[in-house]
């Protein structure tokens, strides 16, 4: 259905009927609510839980799978670990390599080929436009996701949640914390 | 009526008042829905009936695809783009899917 849709919108934004940029802004409004709510029960889980931290290591389609949060592409999930050393950060230009059922839709930035060259290019440089600034001994991974594998960044756990809840927990996990390009924390006055 | 009156539609869920969708063509789909009626293409109430006659046209369709054939038939029926047009531009999408190469944006007729 994905070409489907993409020949109805190319073809009405030719004729002039349609504006693409007015229906990603459309989009946008909706995205926000649809929400990551899916990954981010999962990084908050590998927060509390070492056992399921581990099995996301070894097997994350299974551990993600054992949530309920099953995809129909049946693809294989990798998830990556952000700690002192590593900043992992995810680039595609496919939507439909974009892991959907774990964080809703994507961005519509996301999509655009300038933040996929420039992400491999300039991870740094893309990471800053986001208002993320790692420590300089910190090394920034750049995954490819692909129809056969999709990544998801496991966030580190801010400081000073210690005791927090599962659902506290959830709320620091944007989205773009798990596709990489912002750091997982605490919200503004909760 | 001239706002898009959402949860006036046949069928659609809805979560807090938000759509739910399954997967990301579904929301491009709703959007260019929502943005031709904000052209003035259509009016709410066109798409709200010309949407509920596609539920009830007694083909068993999830609720997105019968949300697409409402929008081919309204857009067919206002001579729009006619189901020729969309049938070979699907064909196109398909054919420049197959040639782009992994990570690169899809492109129609690369110059």
């Amino acid at each position: 259905m994905d070409a489907r849709v993409r020949a109805l919108e190319s073809l009405l934004v030719e004729k002039g009927y349609l504006d693409s940029a007015a229906v990603d802004e459309i989009i946008e409004t909706y995205e926000t609510r649809i929400g990551p709510r899916n990954g981010a029960h999962v990084v908050a889980k590998a927060w509390l839980e070492p056992d399921f931290a581990d099995w996301l290591k070894r097997d994350a389609t299974a551990a993600i799978h054992s949530l309920g949060y099953i995809s129909r592409q049946g693809e294989h999930m990798v998830a990556v670990f952000n700690d002192d050393e590593t900043h992992h950060m995810v680039v595609c230009t496919l939507c439909s390599c974009y892991p959907w059922s774990v964080l809703g839709l994507p961005p519509t930035w996301y999509k655009s080929p300038p933040y996929r060259s420039r992400a491999v290019i300039d991870p740094r440089g893309v990471l800053a436009e986001f208002g993320t600034d790692l420590l300089d001994n910190v090394g920034v991974e750049v995954h490819d996701s692909t129809a056969e594998t999709r990544y998801l960044v496991i966030p580190a756990r801010p400081d000073g949640t210690d005791g927090w809840s599962e659902e506290q927990l959830m709320a620091c996990v944007s989205r773009d914390s798990m596709i990489g390009t912002t750091l997982a924390a605490k919200p503004v006055a909760a | 009526m001239s706002a898009a009156d959402i949860a006036a539609l046949d069928g659609i869920e809805l979560h807090d008042g938000e759509p739910v969708f399954r997967e990301p063509w579904e929301a491009q789909a709703f959007a260019m829905v929502v943005a031709l009626h904000q052209r003035d293409v259509f009016t709410w109430d066109e798409w709200a009936a010309a949407l509920s006659a596609q539920i009830h046209s007694g083909t068993d369709l999830p609720y997105y695809r019968h949300w697409c054939a409402a929008l081919e038939t309204l857009l067919d029926t206002k001579r729009i783009a006619d189901r020729d047009a969309v049938q070979t531009r699907e064909k196109a999408w398909h054919e420049a899917a197959a040639r782009t190469p992994h990570g690169e944006a899809i492109v129609l007729d690369p110059q």
